[in-house]
């Protein structure tokens, strides 16, 4: 009997095509950010909102990702906004080279933000790399305040937070002080911002945040 | 349910380091896998069998060691084994600390049976 001793990541040929997307967003000066959730927490709401405040400041593109159907394209069509849907066709998580593939499709002309939206899953997507330069990570106050000790690795690999549905909270036995407490312990860096994508709410705030975080990144502007 | 295409990346990888000779003498496949790699061994055992019934390496098992989440505490330099994913230092409750074990996801060895053995 023999023994082959390698010491090699499994997902090492996802991160080699993440690092080729890195490159390629920073070669254009693009700030991406991959942004997950449990399906439900309002992403869709708050690239929506996004687009309508940045509206003129800068300039996005957006990549949908969803098991079946493209209803959230559709919806970020409405903005007038370079828009490409992936389709897993069942797979629950996207990887870099779905979104390789998918930019292809994307007229990436003079764009400074990309908002990568992944399929609606705290767990797979924390393991792939596509080549964003954040992670965000929304929760909603529907879903609990113990979420981040559910999922700790999405939130621990996140840059961001994005509690949203605040609104609601006057319904719901949500604690957004032990969410936030939560979270923190998790991922004491994490930049927490509270939303309500039906109010407005707390949406300036994170705008300013991408708008600051896409000169920090890309040098830009 | 992301083990399938983690099984198969462990099929890629290993059959780029075996010759199409030895693959149907692959007896096993050793992989660390942290707490917080998000991955379930059971079910990245079961897409492993899975995706090699039939195949080349459908005599090779996968034998995967846990690798329990650790910290490592910038302020007070103690090592301690948290609830999994908390990065708070278990001695002095710093926040300031850095993750040194926990979210593997590695292929460290190949087994393969001399060509006489049999599996």
């Amino acid at each position: 009997m023999s023994v082959i001793t390698i010491e090699r990541k499994v997902l090492e040929k996802n991160d080699e095509v993440a690092r080729q997307n890195r490159t390629a967003f920073a070669q254009r000066n693009i700030f991406t950010i991959n942004l997950v959730s449990s399906p439900g927490a309002g992403k869709t709401s708050l690239v929506e909102k996004t687009l309508e405040t940045l509206k003129g400041r800068v300039n996005i593109a957006v990549v949908e990702g969803d098991v079946q159907t493209d209803l959230d394209a559709q919806r970020v069509a409405k903005y007038s906004v370079p828009v490409v849907q992936i389709v897993t066709n069942g797979a629950c998580h996207l990887e870099a080279k779905l979104v390789q593939d998918a930019l292809v499709n994307l007229n990436l002309t003079n764009i400074n933000l990309l908002i990568i939206e992944n399929v609606g899953n705290l767990v797979c997507p924390a393991n792939y790399d596509l080549g964003e330069h954040a992670k965000v990570v929304v929760a909603s106050t529907t879903e609990g305040d113990d979420k981040p000790l559910k999922y700790p690795a999405m939130f621990r690999n996140a840059s961001a937070l994005i509690i949203n549905k605040t609104d609601l909270l006057p319904y719901l036995p949500c604690s957004i002080d032990a969410l936030k407490l939560n979270a923190l312990s998790i991922n004491p860096s994490l930049e927490i911002f509270e939303t309500s994508c039906t109010t407005g709410k707390g949406i300036e705030p994170w705008c300013r945040w991408l708008e600051k975080r896409s000169v920090k990144e890309t040098g830009a502007r | 349910m992301h083990e399938l295409s983690i099984a198969q990346s462990v099929v890629d990888i290993v059959l780029q380091h075996v010759s199409a000779d030895e693959a149907h003498r692959v007896k096993a496949v050793f992989l660390k896998v942290g707490d917080l790699a998000g991955v379930v061994p059971d079910s990245l055992e079961f897409g492993f069998t899975a995706i090699t019934a039939g195949t080349a390496l459908e005599n090779a098992k996968l034998r995967i060691e846990r690798i329990p989440f650790t910290i490592r505490c910038l302020r007070c330099g103690a090592t301690s084994t948290q609830e999994i994913g908390i990065s708070i230092c278990a001695q002095c409750g710093s926040l300031e600390t850095t993750t040194i074990g926990g979210t593997e996801l590695h292929i460290t060895e190949i087994e393969v049976n001399d060509p006489e053995e049999t599996s």
